[in-house]
């Protein structure tokens, strides 16, 4: 095991720790939290995927979280609240939508790439404004959770807890191998360089597609769980500035390396929390959060180049 | 002789009012080193890029094997046995110098919709990859990174990448350009090694290595081709002494 594994797995027992930490403190707020911290890990390990190991800048990629919350919200508005068919339901459709831009943004590049990616949420985001039957901007609330066949039952925070952290570890593990599979090897080659792999005689564009949509895919379970963690859905799931969050817990994580994505949602999450609601920081710290956050991951960009997980010890993948 | 295995016919390629390409004509037979000089802006790399199907000709054809391919890409041309080292030096510089060559066995080895054993640990990729890299001399530095690669290994790593397809016809676009004394006659002596078991396309500015290369050579000037011939037969060209005006051929 390298360090950087042991790191990892360190990592996710402390998570593993956290209910019955939690239950000791009589601090239930934080299981709440971490889960939280740990839905939007699966997200930015969806668009790693991609971002990271693909060299797609996807600009968009909370449409899939936006998808995979409005199929568990209108689902449950029709009165379906089987879980099983509401997250398949979200997989399924984030992987059709996702084929489909992703059909016409992955044969270009670079700022193409960005803006046809963001357009199509900016779309998704007001088709979701304009379904009135569906609270259009108010949003929707959930009459229940995702009712798993009585198996898990998510009104038991801490049973949805570990379903969540059985996820991420799934998607963590999943990532690892498709990323050092053959695969793999061909989508790091194309973001490395693509005549070159054109001339051994590669055709990037279906590896290109396949990744957009397993990542899309991934995401969407994302946005399932997303709605089951506020039982409250709205279009700003799908606004430009939760894509840029995705990407920037990416890119603070470490873009490109398997721990990454958690360590980014992690911190940027966690911090936002302590600059809100930390009774020993003064009141000012708490009035303009936002800016010291700013400034803190300003400095992190700067000092930490390969971002958290490029300041643990071992190799740069 | 023998059938050629890549023609060329009537190729013209045009850049607004400069004519890179006017009307070449050209053949490579099985098995033999066919060299293309010429002075700096000759369009050689320009003629080169039409052969590997970068660069899509206004007019011409090109045949490779009997077949048509003037309008096929360049990973279609590569499955078919045409493969081409870059004259600037195109590798993955942050993968290690065998799984560069590994992913060139790999695209080779049907398709790459494989998501789950591990790449690094299939035999059937890394032992032919380890091969090439032995008969290139590289075979100690597998696991240097390719960015931290000396210029002359990473010359050699582009030839090993172009060879790990299996080529029927290799295409190499300035393969010592750039390269020390010592560097450049390893690498001519290894390039002599391939003569007669590959057909090869030497694309060369080094004079002393085309001339003991090459079977025959043609020389390119201003997009035309003004002389095929014997290295004998070109070094008594009137025309092309002209033409490299005083250079020693």
């Amino acid at each position: 095991m390298t360090a950087r594994t042991g790191i990892l797995v360190a990592l996710l027992l402390l998570l593993a720790a956290v209910p019955p930490v939690a239950a000791l403190l009589n601090e239930p707020f934080y299981l709440d939290l971490l889960r939280r911290v740990m839905i939007f890990a699966i997200a930015a390990i969806s668009l790693n995927l991609i971002l990271g190991y693909g060299g797609m800048v996807s600009f968009g990629h909370a449409a899939y979280l936006g998808i995979g919350a409005y199929a568990v919200g209108v689902l449950d508005h029709h009165g379906i609240s089987n879980g099983w068919l509401q997250w398949g339901i979200a997989v399924g459709a984030s992987a059709l939508i996702a084929a489909a831009i992703g059909s016409i943004s992955v044969r270009t590049s670079g700022i193409y790439f960005i803006m046809i990616t963001l357009a199509f949420t900016q779309m998704l985001y007001y088709l979701g404004v304009s379904l009135a039957e569906y609270g259009g901007d108010d949003g929707l609330r959930l009459k229940m959770r995702s009712q798993l066949s009585g198996l898990i039952d998510l009104n038991d925070a801490t049973a949805f807890y570990y379903l969540v952290f059985a996820i991420l570890v799934l998607f963590l593990y999943v990532t690892h191998r498709l990323v050092n599979s053959r695969f793999g090897q061909v989508l790091q080659a194309v973001r490395s360089n693509e005549a070159r792999t054109r001339a051994i005689g590669i055709s990037p564009y279906p590896y290109r597609l396949a990744a957009f949509v397993i990542s899309g895919a991934m995401c969407g379970l994302a946005g399932a769980l997303l709605a089951n963690q506020t039982s409250f859905l709205t279009p700003e799931f799908m606004n430009w500035t939760r894509s840029g969050e995705l990407m920037f817990m990416v890119i603070l994580g470490g873009i490109a390396t398997t721990a990454g994505p958690l360590l980014g949602a992690a911190a940027l999450l966690l911090m936002e929390d302590l600059l809100q609601g930390w009774s020993v920081l003064p009141k000012w710290v708490h009035e303009h959060w936002q800016l010291y956050l700013g400034v803190i991951l300003v400095l992190v960009v700067l000092f930490a180049r390969r971002g958290l997980a490029g300041l643990l010890p071992g190799k740069n993948e | 002789m023998n059938n050629p295995l890549l023609e060329t016919s009537g190729l013209r390629k045009t850049f607004g009012a400069l004519v890179a390409t006017d009307g070449v004509d050209f053949d490579v037979r099985e098995g033999e080193t066919h060299a293309v000089i010429g002075p700096n802006g000759a369009g050689k790399t320009t003629f080169i890029k039409q052969l590997s199907g970068e660069l899509r000709p206004d007019a011409g054809r090109v045949r490779f094997a009997g077949e048509d391919i003037t309008a096929l890409p360049s990973q279609k041309r590569s499955r078919r046995g045409l493969a081409r080292s870059f004259q600037i030096t195109s590798i993955y510089r942050e993968f290690s110098a065998l799984d560069n060559v590994a992913l060139a066995v790999q695209a080779h080895a049907g398709h790459s919709f494989r998501f789950w054993k591990p790449a690094r640990q299939d035999a059937r990729l890394v032992d032919p990859a380890l091969q090439v890299l032995h008969s290139i001399g590289l075979d100690r530095r597998k696991d240097t990174l390719a960015a931290e690669l000396s210029h002359g290994e990473q010359r050699q790593l582009e030839i090993a990448m172009a060879l790990a397809t299996r080529p029927r016809l290799l295409l190499l676009d300035e393969p010592v350009a750039g390269m020390g004394t010592d560097e450049s006659a390893r690498m001519v002596e290894f390039l002599a090694t391939l003569k007669g078991t590959k057909t090869i396309v030497l694309v060369e500015h080094d004079m002393d290595a085309v001339f003991s290369l090459a079977d025959r050579i043609s020389v390119l000037v201003y997009g035309r081709i003004i002389a095929t011939g014997t290295p004998a037969e070109i070094r008594a060209n009137a025309e092309v002494r002209a033409a490299y005006l005083g250079e020693d051929l």
